[in-house]
């Protein structure tokens, strides 16, 4: 209904100040990220002056040529991958479980899942650091990897369970009927429809990963993720131009992933409220 | 479960395929199992890894760090949640609760305007635009973000150029100087962590608002309408109470999000300590894990207390 309406053009004309207030929130929004893209162009080095004296180019090669920069890169797209994939087996498995059938412990279960996203991310960090310590694991790659993928698992479980429940279990009560078993209908009727829930899940997750920062503090040893080298930067601004140029990337980097999600289930609005 | 009794074995191609088709069948007749057999996996992950951390942590905050001696006691005792209710403890916890109510309140005030103008008036290409543009600053680049209000915040930076070009410097001094808030410059006063939270937190609020408004039927606003109703009436009688629940959804993200925050008040802001901030510094250098567990304790009541508050008002269903 509402939609033949707004085609035939009879939607309200808004009064101007909600247009202005509104117009007014998104500037907020985004203002502030194309600063930062302007101050990776500025030429000065010492001070956050605005407005550049000058604009220049040479701080790209420079952050370019920078192996700690590099390292910190590598160890986070790591970290993402493995965490993403992770989540995917385990989100899309606990989806599968929840999504029609009832059992004893349901709600429990699906609390559990949204938990570590719930819950702030320090309680989240200093959790696993006091499980980590009783338990004496040394800190290590692994470690960044279990607290990243603990709370990636809710969100492709929210875009595999929305995908499932649009889908319905008739094809799956057709494909069964038709005579395949379990594993060919997993295989050609629930994975074709659900493989763009698991790919939006999967860069949303990937893209929380890439730029997580508390609970890393807390279960990263002498490891560098990139956030983490942004934040030493931050705490203490030492080279303020190389910071510049590194944020510009991790914007374009986390942006990325989440336009391909946005667009792989734009028809659905299954990202719709699965907030963090 | 319905088609269980329909479940004729087809005729098995190979043997192989036999096996897994008996493998199958026998699933099928097993639903409990299969269902065991998927949840197994994430539900050890969660709840050896998550809960079981969760419980060791409640559980270090029972013991104590013996003052003399610098050593763990590792022996129960309430004296660590004791030292909760001391003054400077109280003065952190209540310093956060303030700061996340006021971050809530602010958030709402300007969320719901953008959330209103999506749900109702943003046209069909409008929309789809407004919504990545809320949508991809929640999702990415939360550290990034922050940065930039270094940027802006510094004495050097935007602000105060905007100011200056203004002409209206005293009224940034007379901003600053304002007690409490103010301080020497806007990236060291608390008027700075409060402008960097309800930013970072801001698309929170408007996603579940305009969810909750995009489902308030035209129908019932138009039969507003009909009944003679003026707009601003409706909007106050029909669309705000139907939309209250999104804004609870909302601030349960910013509340808690702010409470739980240390990486913002430590880069913008004063030097007096957050929740956040005290549980990173008795874990790290202070070595008070015990004290570091029971402050981390606080924010996971305050939000439990606060979503029971919340479910009362539906907000679960805006989620």
């Amino acid at each position: 209904m509402a939609v033949i309406a707004q085609a035939l053009g009879d939607r309200p004309k808004a009064p101007w100040g909600i247009r202005l207030a509104a117009l007014a929130g998104i500037l907020f929004l985004h203002l502030p990220l194309a600063l930062i893209i302007l101050y990776a162009f500025s030429a000065e080095d010492k001070s956050y002056v605005f407005p550049p004296p000058a604009l220049t180019l040479k701080w790209f090669p420079l952050a370019f040529d920078r192996p700690d920069i590099w390292a910190a890169i590598g160890l986070s797209v790591r970290v993402a991958l493995i965490a993403t994939a992770l989540a995917i087996v385990f989100g899309t498995l606990a989806a599968a479980a929840i999504y029609r059938s009832s059992f004893f412990g349901r709600e429990a279960v699906s609390l559990l899942l949204i938990l570590p996203i719930a819950l702030p991310g320090i309680v989240t960090g200093i959790a696993l650091r006091a499980a980590f310590n009783i338990a004496e694991i040394p800190f290590s790659f692994w470690t960044i990897v279990v607290g990243h993928a603990t709370f990636c698992i809710v969100v492709v479980y929210n875009n595999a369970i929305a995908r499932l429940r649009r889908t319905g279990s008739s094809q799956i009560e057709a494909s069964m009927d038709l005579g395949a078993n379990a594993f060919q209908t997993f295989r050609h009727v629930v994975l074709p429809n659900l493989a763009t829930a698991l790919l939006a899940g999967g860069m949303l997750a990937f893209a929380l990963s890439f730029d997580e920062v508390i609970v890393t503090t807390f279960t990263a040893g002498q490891q560098t993720t990139l956030p983490i080298w942004m934040l030493t930067e931050l705490v203490r601004p030492r080279q303020r131009p190389i910071t510049n140029v590194v944020a510009v990337f991790v914007i374009a980097v986390t942006f990325l992933p989440i336009l391909a999600a946005y667009y792989l289930t734009r028809d659905t609005h299954e990202v719709h409220g699965s907030g963090k | 479960m319905t088609a269980q009794t329909i479940a004729v074995p087809p005729p098995a191609r190979a043997s192989g395929a036999g096996a897994l088709q008996r493998l199958s069948t026998w699933l099928y007749r097993h639903p409990r199992l299969a269902l065991a057999i998927l949840l197994a996996p994430p539900l050890a992950w969660l709840g050896i890894v998550y809960l079981g951390s969760l419980l060791a942590l409640l559980a270090q905050s029972f013991f104590y760090l013996d003052g003399f001696t610098g050593l763990i006691v590792r022996e129960f005792t309430l004296r660590t949640y004791a030292e909760l209710f001391t003054g400077s403890n109280l003065d952190i916890i209540l310093r956060t609760t303030v700061m996340a109510t006021v971050v809530t309140l602010a958030c709402a005030l300007i969320g719901f305007p953008i959330a209103y103008y999506m749900a109702r008036y943003a046209g069909p290409r409008l929309k789809p635009l407004m919504y990545l543009g809320v949508m991809l600053p929640l999702w990415s680049s939360y550290l990034v973000r922050v940065y930039s209000w270094k940027l802006i915040l510094a004495k050097e930076g935007i602000v105060t150029w905007i100011f200056a070009k203004l002409h209206l410097l005293w009224l940034l001094d007379a901003i600053l100087s304002i007690p409490v808030i103010g301080g020497p410059s806007l990236s060291t006063a608390y008027l700075g962590t409060f402008l960097v939270f309800v930013y970072i937190w801001l698309p929170y609020m408007i996603l579940p608002i305009e969810a909750a408004i995009e489902r308030v039927p035209r129908s019932v606003i138009e039969a507003s309408a009909d009944l003679g109703a003026p707009p601003r009436s409706t909007f106050r009688h029909v669309v705000l109470p139907l939309a209250i629940p999104g804004v609870v959804a909302g601030s349960i993200f910013t509340f808690s999000l702010t409470l739980g925050d240390y990486i913002i008040p430590g880069i913008i802001g004063s030097s007096r300590p957050f929740i956040g901030q005290a549980v990173y510094s008795h874990q790290g250098t202070a070595g008070n894990i015990p004290l570091a567990a029971a402050l981390s304790v606080v924010p996971i009541v305050i939000i439990a207390i606060y979503l029971r508050i919340a479910k009362r008002l539906g907000a679960f269903d805006a989620l």
